[in-house]
């Protein structure tokens, strides 16, 4: 799950790390209102969306005074921004932060992630930041230092050091300031659960400071449960509705551009039939994994979402039972069919535990189902379908 | 012999008295699997199904001598009995449970190094050694025994492989999940080096995903030391970018998770390609048949 930058910040705060004054706001008056409280004379008005790349977009500008505050508050909220995470389609803005600005000396890139390959949580940080990351990691990967955190250990002093060394920095308080930060942010990482904790740029001010000046958390979904305060912070316009809707059913459902529905079990196993489909001429309209407690309603469910697409032509139904059993899959099925009435072709593939009695409901079931002997067979019947419909 | 388990595999399972852990600990012993009895916090002393069920795990240990165990308990709760199965010296521990948050796989990480223990999962289907020992919650009916290992980080997945061999009459001498979490408690490399040296395997499926590098790391290692010829497909050649994980996790793994690169590198390590995961069954019998 993803938070927006302000609540980034509210949360960084309480783990000591500085960040700038700032004052959210919904409309342009509360974002005028904002900057008066905050006072100063340069103020940076920030777009709040999911998505990293808003400078370009021109969903960050800077104000120095109050009719620059108002004409940027104006400008941007309400504006739809294309970055290159929000997809051609963009995001609406709805939220503003409005914020403090500040002499910067210096831009980093400091963040954490899990390593995948050693199990560890594991810093990186480089003297190249206020640029996206990925370049750096391209064009000059000596930049960017890596130092993984041994879980029992903790957080140890030395690690700032070595960070705040590796990134250039050598003066003796300004060292002891970024270990700071660098325990702050390794402090919120495991106390809240994150998977990815992104601060670009950390910028060092004229005054000697270490500032967070953006933030970018995501969170474990698995771990939200023991997590109701952020949980609370979750930006219901910011997610699909149709992902959130099958989430709450236990369903993973993810929608593309093609005009195949997939229904499925196993992330796996889903992921392979969109890529047969692919591989016989078809595109998939989406990936859907049933998983493995689903039941008849969430079949039922599936099936609503899938349709609520109305590019889907056909829809194929691909389940290789084991902790899910077939007879359950295909009486979800004839019980959407006849609610929902579902008039695209349906190409159904049964395989594993209790394939038989599968077969027989929905033999008896009256409807019209194309049948299909494995993967290859179905994805060529959906592919067929989808041609005969055109 | 296969791998891991066999006919002397003797199973309890942690969270045995829950609906699933009822269901798929029956089932594996209508398999023929060696199932001794169960763990359930205050519940121990008490007989679930004929099966004896214990407070701890030592405790089941000492009384059943069990030397696998089959982890069914909710996600909050599962770390916590993968540890304490650390901590009884269990050899085998076989977690089928989804959804752990990773953290606590982080500490489970930590504490499997110098144990005696061996993990398999996170979120895995299990393991099958056909016709002898099935621990987990795939369908057995579709295994036969046989000379191809097969691993993968998919369930389903796993099932379709099993399948595609079974109907070309090619056996399988044991299928192991080793899950799709990112912290998992065995990777590809760990699996397939104990089928190169298992004298009753003579092949291997290998099944991956986009994410991570795990696969590209096993395809190095296959080059090196591998004499066995392995199949190998990665789902996900369709999923579009952006929709994985966070960038910073791609840069970690040095950008080559997609499906094409994994592809690209396991080709290059002298791995078989099959580009359609219904490819896998007729790309294991050709493998075989130039043998």
């Amino acid at each position: 799950m993803n938070v927006h930058e302000y609540q980034a910040k509210e949360l960084m705060k309480k783990f000591g790390i500085k960040v700038l004054g700032g004052q959210v706001a919904k409309s342009v008056d509360e974002a005028v209102e904002g900057a008066k409280k905050l006072g100063g004379n340069v103020w940076v008005v920030k777009a709040q969306i999911h998505a990293g790349g808003r400078g370009k977009a021109g969903g960050v500008k800077l104000a120095k005074n109050m009719d620059e505050v108002k004409a940027h508050a104006n400008d941007i909220l309400g504006k739809t921004l294309v970055t290159h995470q929000t997809g051609p389609e963009g995001k609406k803005v709805l939220t503003l932060l409005v914020e403090e600005g500040c002499e910067i000396e210096h831009e980093y890139y400091a963040g954490i992630v899990l390593d995948r390959a050693t199990g560890k949580a594991t810093f990186m940080a480089s003297i190249e930041g206020g640029v996206e990351i990925e370049k750096v990691a391209e064009e000059t990967p000596e930049k960017i230092i890596k130092v993984a955190v041994d879980p029992a250990a903790g957080f140890t002093p030395f690690i700032g050091r070595k960070l705040a060394y590796g990134i250039g920095i050598k003066d003796k308080e300004l060292v002891k300031e970024a270990t700071k930060f660098f325990k702050g942010l390794y402090d919120l990482y495991i106390a809240t659960d994150c998977t990815i904790a992104e601060i670009n740029p950390l910028v060092k001010t004229k005054s000697g400071e270490m500032i967070a000046l953006d933030a970018k958390l995501n969170f474990d979904d698995n771990a939200l449960f023991r997590h109701p305060e952020i949980e609370a912070m979750r930006d219901p316009t910011e997610e699909s509705v149709e992902e959130l809707d099958a989430a709450k059913y236990g369903l993973s459902y993810i929608s593309l551009d093609g005009n195949i529905g997939c229904l499925v079990n196993g992330a796996g196993l889903a992921m392979g039939t969109m890529d047969i489909i692919k591989l016989h001429g078809g595109e998939p309209a989406n990936f859907l994994d049933v998983g493995g407690g689903a039941t008849k309603e969430t079949v039922e469910k599936a099936f609503s979402i899938i349709l609520s697409d109305t590019n889907v032509k056909a829809i194929l139904v691909n389940i290789f039972g084991g902790i899910m059993k077939c007879d359950i899959i295909a009486e979800g099925v004839v019980a959407a069919a006849k609610s929902l009435g579902v008039t695209v072709p349906l190409v159904v593939r049964l395989e594993g535990t209790n394939v038989a009695l599968g077969k027989k409901i929905l033999n008896e079931s009256e409807l019209t189902i194309i049948a299909a002997d494995d993967l290859a067979d179905a994805a060529v019947k959906v592919v067929e379908a989808t041609k005969g419909e055109a | 012999m296969a791998i891991l388990i066999n006919r002397d595999t003797k199973l309890i399972t942690i969270g045995f008295t829950g609906k699933q852990g009822t269901f798929h600990s029956l089932q594996s012993r209508d398999y023929g699997t060696n199932f001794v009895g169960g763990v359930t916090p205050g519940k121990g002393g008490t007989v679930h199904e004929g099966f004896p069920v214990f407070n701890t795990v030592r405790e089941a240990v000492d009384k059943t001598e069990a030397n696998a165990a089959m982890v069914m308990v909710p996600p909050p709760f599962a770390a916590d009995s993968i540890l304490e199965c650390i901590d009884a010296g269990m050899p085998l521990v076989i977690a089928i449970t989804e959804g752990i948050p990773i953290l606590d796989m982080v500490k489970v990480k930590a504490a499997l190094q110098g144990s005696n223990t061996r993990l398999i999962g996170p979120n895995c289907p299990g393991l099958i050694t056909p016709g002898e020992c099935k621990i987990g919650i795939m369908p057995g009916h579709i295994h036969m025994p046989g000379k191809v290992g097969v691993v993968s980080r998919s369930g389903t997945l796993t099932y379709e492989a099993v399948f595609q061999l079974t109907q070309r009459d090619i056996g399988q001498s044991t299928c192991v999940g080793i899950g799709g979490d990112p912290v998992n408690g065995t990777d590809f490399i760990d699996v397939l080096e104990l089928f190169e040296k298992d004298p009753d395997t003579e092949a291997v499926i290998m099944i991956g995903e986009i994410g991570g590098n795990a696969e590209t790391d096993a395809g190095r290692w296959i080059q090196k030391n591998m004499t066995k010829p392995v199949v190998s497909f990665i789902a996900g050649a369709s999923a579009p970018a952006g929709k994985r994980m966070g960038h910073a996790g791609a840069i970690i793994s040095g950008g080559d998770d997609t499906a094409e690169a994994k592809f690209r590198i396991l080709e290059e390590c002298g791995v078989t390609i099959a580009r359609s995961p219904a490819e896998l069954g007729h790309k294991m019998e050709e493998v075989l048949g130039k043998k």
